[in-house]
């Protein structure tokens, strides 16, 4: 997966003293008697690309309205560069939202959609036309500032969209799905473009995806959420090698879980017994875990390595090729288990045609480093 | 064997010529074919007999036929004030009352519209409901509400507000009250559905830009609900431009609409030509903001795409 920062080992913001630009707390809403959004507690930094994940209903939505002003929390409250706007109306917030829809309005061509909101603050209109030519340019659409919505093509109404939402600076951009509309090829190539403006303006981006590809190209930091809860709030690398539970571990890439309980600890190092795996487990693991406890390990399939022969040390498995899936760049492969358990692995096609390919039916050894599997307790 | 009884492919038509030729053939005879007669009546002479007019293609001996085409009752419209005060007097009314049904219509529409999905549906039978009585009633009904001792009458006198009866029946006052209130829903019907239909993340989209509420109204909602204004103004004011029963029943003597006059010359005066003249122009003068309408309906089309 593409990475356009450096990856700090570390989260970069968890250690910043600086007020957080926004400050969600405790904040719930109910609709009837469902919670959409049930007591999330968030800070987001100053320049952060922020994505809000997860699968439809999950409340990502319901929590990016809250902060655009579209919907009040029933308790909790929010506070923007320090100032509480629990009950401020959404046209006095200093927060523009990119609509999924992308709301632009039709009876306006684009350079009147671009304007509409620096003439609400009577912004003089030599400037108006200036920051909108200079929106125009931004998003590379100076050539269409005289059509009508309906004249633009999907991606052009999305960069439309996008120059609106901008062209008040506002200290922090809402995008609901911002990319939901685009084909795939555009998808991509505007993942990267959307970054880059991002990094040029400085303005916090606060994206609600439903995509963990694009969550994990574009983000500074992800909130995983599940069923109006936050899950996990971590980088993009760390969300991906250090899940904290089954759910966070499921919904991004694919992973290997097996079930176990823990033998014994020390030196940073669990050894974990698992009848699924028909072996012991050593993962690495800095917090104090009881003996006798109930555990997951998790591994994911590309941290697999296959083995020539049987060995009977920790993290070595042992098992028969059931399914082989070719993509073209990697392989995957479906193991069957001594317990019957299933497990996923897979290797990159490094040559065009190996000598000797893993084929049907075939035993394999699998084993992987401890440093490269993680375990959960939820 | 026996075959399948079907046209000869010859006379087989598409369904499509059906189709549009169902609403034509309905709109031919009993629109353009009655309308062809009150122009051929409107172009011939007034003369005392049965019918009242006379014919203009006649026979005159033995084969010679002759046309006589008379445009003096176009004439006479053009140079006797009264029918050109008329046609002014029913302008009048109904360019008013559009507007009046406007102000009164547009908050009533966008109420429904804004209203919970379960108040819809009652509210809008609360508009539907006065066409379940017949509309002569509706109007008698007015003519006891308003009249000297009518209810309006009784309650301000009994506020003590008035001594005297206001003079309220047989005035311009009662033709808009009755003309207005007739007419509403014809406005409301159409503007509701342009409304309902407007996009509401468009007011969140200016709401975020910094839109206070009451300029998202001028600025999104009413630019955009100019087709359902056009259409709702459209079938108050054509139908009120000819109408006769409101300004017979509740207007007075100095009422002077051109339904009101047409009704005159067909039956008092029995002068048919004339008022077929009369007729005609009426519906050419209407013709011009039809249209108009479609003009803009085709431009709206097309930017909406």
């Amino acid at each position: 997966m593409p990475q356009h920062r450096p990856a700090p080992n570390d989260n970069p913001w968890a250690a910043s003293d600086e007020e957080p630009i926004v400050r969600v707390e405790n904040v719930t809403k109910t609709f009837g008697n469902t919670y959409a959004v049930d007591d999330i507690s968030l800070n987001i930094h100053r320049g952060e690309f922020f994505s809000l994940l997860g699968a439809s209903g999950c409340g990502k939505t319901t929590l990016l309205r809250m902060l655009g002003g579209f919907e009040t929390p029933t308790s909790g409250r929010i506070f923007i560069d320090g100032q509480d706007v629990t009950h401020v109306p959404p046209y006095e917030r200093p927060i523009n939202m990119m609509f999924q829809s992308y709301a632009l309005f039709p009876h306006m061509t684009v350079a009147q959609n671009i304007a509409f909101g620096l003439k609400q603050d009577r912004m003089p209109s030599l400037h108006i036309r200036e920051r909108v030519s200079e929106m125009m340019a931004l998003v590379q659409i100076e050539k269409l500032a005289n059509r009508k919505p309906h004249q633009l093509s999907g991606g052009q109404r999305q960069r439309v969209a996008l120059a609106r939402a901008l062209a008040k600076h506002p200290k922090i951009l809402l995008l609901d799905e911002p990319l939901g509309a685009l084909d795939k090829k555009l998808r991509e190539q505007t993942q990267f473009e959307l970054v880059n403006i991002q990094e040029r303006l400085g303005i916090t981006f606060i994206v609600v995806t439903h995509d963990q590809e694009e969550a994990m190209t574009m983000s500074s930091r992800i909130a995983l959420m599940h069923e109006g809860r936050i899950e996990q709030v971590d980088t993009p690398r760390r969300m991906y090698e250090f899940p904290i539970s089954r759910y966070a571990a499921g919904f991004i890439g694919s992973v290997n879980l097996f079930h176990g309980h823990v033998v014994e600890h020390n030196n940073d190092m669990v050894l974990i017994r698992s009848d699924e795996a028909g072996a012991d487990l050593l993962v690495h693991h800095s917090q104090p875990l009881l003996s006798g406890m109930e555990i997951t390990v998790a591994v994911r399939p590309e941290k697999i390595i296959v083995r020539e022969q049987r060995n009977d040390e920790p993290n070595h498995l042992h098992g028969v090729i059931q399914e082989i899936a070719y993509l073209g760049d990697v392989s995957i492969y479906h193991i069957e288990l001594a317990s019957g358990k299933r497990v996923q692995f897979t290797q990159s096609n490094v040559q065009a045609l190996a000598e000797q390919p893993l084929t049907w039916g075939q035993e394999v050894a699998l084993s992987w480093n401890p440093y490269s599997c993680g375990v959960l307790s939820q | 064997m026996m075959s399948r009884l079907s046209w000869p492919t010859a006379l087989r038509v598409p369904g499509r010529v059906w189709v549009i030729g169902a609403p034509w053939f309905w709109l031919a005879l009993f629109f353009i074919l009655p309308f062809l007669f009150v122009l051929k009546i409107s172009l011939s002479e007034a003369v005392l007999a049965q019918p009242p007019y006379l014919d203009w293609v006649r026979e005159v001996e033995d084969g010679m036929v002759l046309i006589q085409l008379n445009f003096g009752n176009y004439l006479m419209l053009w140079e006797d004030s009264l029918y050109l005060a008329a046609l002014w007097g029913s302008f009048k009314v109904a360019a008013i009352s559009t507007l009046i049904c406007l102000l009164i219509g547009y908050p009533m529409a966008y109420a429904i519209a804004l209203a919970p999905n379960h108040w819809r549906m009652p509210l809008l039978m609360l508009i539907i409901l006065p066409f379940w009585t017949s509309f002569l009633i509706r109007v008698y009904a007015w003519m006891g509400i308003l009249k000297d001792n009518g209810l309006i009458n009784q309650v301000l006198m009994g506020m003590g507000l008035i001594s005297e009866p206001l003079q309220i029946l047989h005035t311009p006052v009662a033709v808009y009250i009755g003309v207005v209130y007739s007419y509403l829903p014809f406005l409301v019907l159409p503007l509701y559905a342009t409304l309902i239909r407007l996009d509401n993340t468009l007011l969140e989209a200016a709401a975020d830009l910094g839109c206070r509420p009451w300029k998202q109204f001028l600025t999104i909602t009413l630019p955009q609900s100019v087709p359902g204004i056009l259409a709702g103004s459209m079938l108050v004011f054509i139908p009120v431009m000819g109408e006769f029963v409101i300004p017979d029943l509740l207007g007075g003597p100095d009422t002077l609409m051109i339904g009101k006059l047409m009704w005159t010359e067909f039956f008092s005066n029995k002068d048919w030509p004339l008022a077929s003249a009369l007729a005609s122009v009426l519906l050419v003068v209407l013709i011009i903001p039809f249209v108009l309408m479609r003009h803009y309906e085709q431009k709206t089309a097309d930017n909406l795409g």
